[in-house]
């Protein structure tokens, strides 16, 4: 038996049945982005600089290549989660939420796309 | 049919200012900050997967004075979420919901940052690299 109005169901109000998914996908992101955001930090700050040849020989070595990878990716799919939920607490017109919504997910695609690009550049070129 | 007005639940403005609706109200400012810190990094990686003179100009930003406080304050802000981030996947679990491990925690997340963005930048200037 469902609790909720017919007009309320017509008007599409109430449950999206995605929230769990979402508040999951926060938590998991957030776990796995300890070790890969420590081994970024701790691995910037061991090099011996970070000029041009420094940093990219760094990358263009297969595991940090592998886990800056991973990082751009998993850091991406968090922050669009989470940012996410910031438009949808403060933006309560359909259209500008929608709008924000939508420009949230294609700035995160773009930007984590050009950002794995890079990455992909740096391992296999020369 | 006209709108009737909602009852509504009473404002935040109401409430006393404490460090946990602080430390809140900062997990989400410092996510937002670290969300522009993804497309900086974004920004250096295709710089560095350009020629060096791309690389340079990216360096120069950076090494800029405004460039310095960001990546600061990037630094503040990733030791502070990640801390505060680790508070919070306890409560998940269901630990740490006592008033005085809440307060415990807290005041842990913010020095625990404060300290960490310190070690880190001291680190920098004790190896030269600033």
């Amino acid at each position: 038996m469902s609790l909720r109005s017919p007009l309320g169901r017509a008007r599409g109000l109430g449950s999206a049945k995605a929230g769990t998914a979402h508040w999951w996908g926060q938590r998991v992101s957030a776990v796995a982005l300890i070790p890969l955001c420590l081994w970024f930090v701790f691995s910037l700050l061991l090099l011996p600089n970070l000029d041009y040849d420094t940093a990219r020989a760094w990358l263009h070595w297969p595991v940090s290549g592998f886990l800056a990878m991973l990082l751009v990716a998993v850091v991406a799919h968090h922050s669009y989660l989470g940012t996410t939920v910031i438009v949808e607490d403060y933006v309560h017109d359909e259209g500008y939420k929608l709008l924000g919504l939508l420009s949230l997910k294609f700035l995160h695609v773009l930007v984590a796309g050009a950002a794995i690009f890079a990455i992909l550049r740096i391992a296999f070129g020369n | 049919m006209p709108a009737r007005a909602r009852p509504l639940s009473p404002h935040v403005g109401i409430y006393r200012w404490q460090i946990g609706n602080t430390l809140s109200i900062l997990h989400r400012f410092t996510g937002i900050f670290l969300a522009l810190g993804f497309v900086a990094l974004s920004y250096w990686l295709v710089a560095l997967a350009g020629d060096s003179s791309a690389y340079a100009s990216a360096s120069r930003l950076f090494a800029s004075p405004l460039g310095w406080l960001a990546l600061l304050g990037w630094t503040f802000a990733f030791f502070y979420h990640l801390l505060n981030g680790i508070r919070h996947l306890f409560w998940d679990a269901g630990y740490g919901f006592e008033r005085d491990a809440r307060r415990t925690s807290a005041w842990l997340a913010v020095g625990g940052a404060f300290l960490l963005t310190l070690g880190v930048w001291g680190l920098l200037w004790h190896f030269g690299r600033l």
